[in-house]
């Protein structure tokens, strides 16, 4: 499923989001199921079913790591439900850093510092993914997605420590 | 998620959490994550001048099963050579914790953490 086709869209890691929210919009209006609600019973599955791909991919289009994703998978390179590791020594040891330094974090202030440190090692991670994309350059940027992974499963467990902390003050 | 009794042992009782010097010529160090989970494994392995692994050491960021496989392997290491070391596999691990499948990937991530610690011995004694 190429959701840039559903969405009309050209494929492109720079996408209008105003643009696809507008389409998403429409196409979920054209295919609510309360419209096929005298339909037949085939006609209500279809227009769930499509309903569910709607929404499948706005949500996989909405945020560039998981639109690089799916451009990936359009290219071949499935990232999905891989299981391999990644080797990457320098990178790794800081992400142990990063893990220790959340460990350590006790008060809003250290949350906040944490999560502009955060937002821009997603930032340089997310450009160089755009210039690799571009370049069709497809393992960097394969490499480049898993690193982001990393990145968003600590922005993540910042929010949990954050939400930690509202409750604990 | 149930965890298996041996998985909640290693995680309530993790063996050999820490670290040893990673510039010292006789510590081999692995470093490996998985990005579907976010997880990271550090792996050093203390090697004597007979090639067999003295001493192991663990520091890993995940979920009850990653902790439990890189705490089982710790175990494993101790007393083989590397060769021996290096035939450890993830199906090995994964069944002795009962590991269910979505955990697999624990299994995976602590045999390729045996891997990266034996090739960057062999990248320091190249």
């Amino acid at each position: 499923m190429n959701y840039f086709e559903l969405f009309d869209l050209a494929v492109d890691f720079d996408l209008d989001t105003g643009e696809l929210a507008r389409r998403y919009r429409l196409l979920q209006q054209q295919f609510h199921p309360d419209r096929f609600a005298s339909g037949s019973e085939r006609e209500k599955l279809t227009a769930l079913q499509k309903t569910a791909q709607i929404n499948d991919g706005f949500q996989t289009l909405k945020t560039p790591l998981s639109r690089a994703e799916h451009m990936l998978a359009l290219r071949g390179i499935e990232l999905a439900h891989e299981q391999r590791t990644l080797r990457d020594p320098q990178f790794l040891m800081k992400q142990m850093e990063l893990r220790e330094a959340l460990e350590e974090i006790d008060t809003p202030e250290a949350v906040l510092d944490m999560d502009v440190q955060l937002q821009s090692e997603i930032k340089q991670l997310t450009d160089a993914l755009r210039a690799e994309i571009i370049a069709i350059d497809n393992d960097t940027a394969a490499d480049t997605i898993r690193k982001l992974k990393f990145m968003h499963k600590l922005r993540d467990e910042l929010e949990r420590i954050e939400d930690s902390l509202m409750d604990s003050w | 998620m149930a965890y298996s009794e041996k998985v909640i042992d290693h995680y309530e009782n993790p063996r050999n959490v820490g670290a040893f010097d990673k510039n010292d010529p006789s510590i081999a160090t692995g470093m490996v994550g998985a990005p579907a989970c976010g997880d990271v494994m550090k792996l050093q392995l203390k090697i004597g001048e007979n090639g067999i692994i003295e001493d192991a050491k663990f520091k890993t960021y995940g979920c009850g099963s990653a902790i439990a496989s890189s705490s089982l392997i710790t175990e494993w290491v101790k007393g083989k050579t590397l060769d021996e070391a290096a035939s450890i596999k993830n199906t090995d691990i994964a069944q002795e914790l009962a590991l269910p499948p979505v955990k697999i990937h624990c299994s995976i991530l602590a045999e390729d953490a045996i891997k990266a610690a034996i090739e960057d011995y062999k990248k320091k004694h190249a």
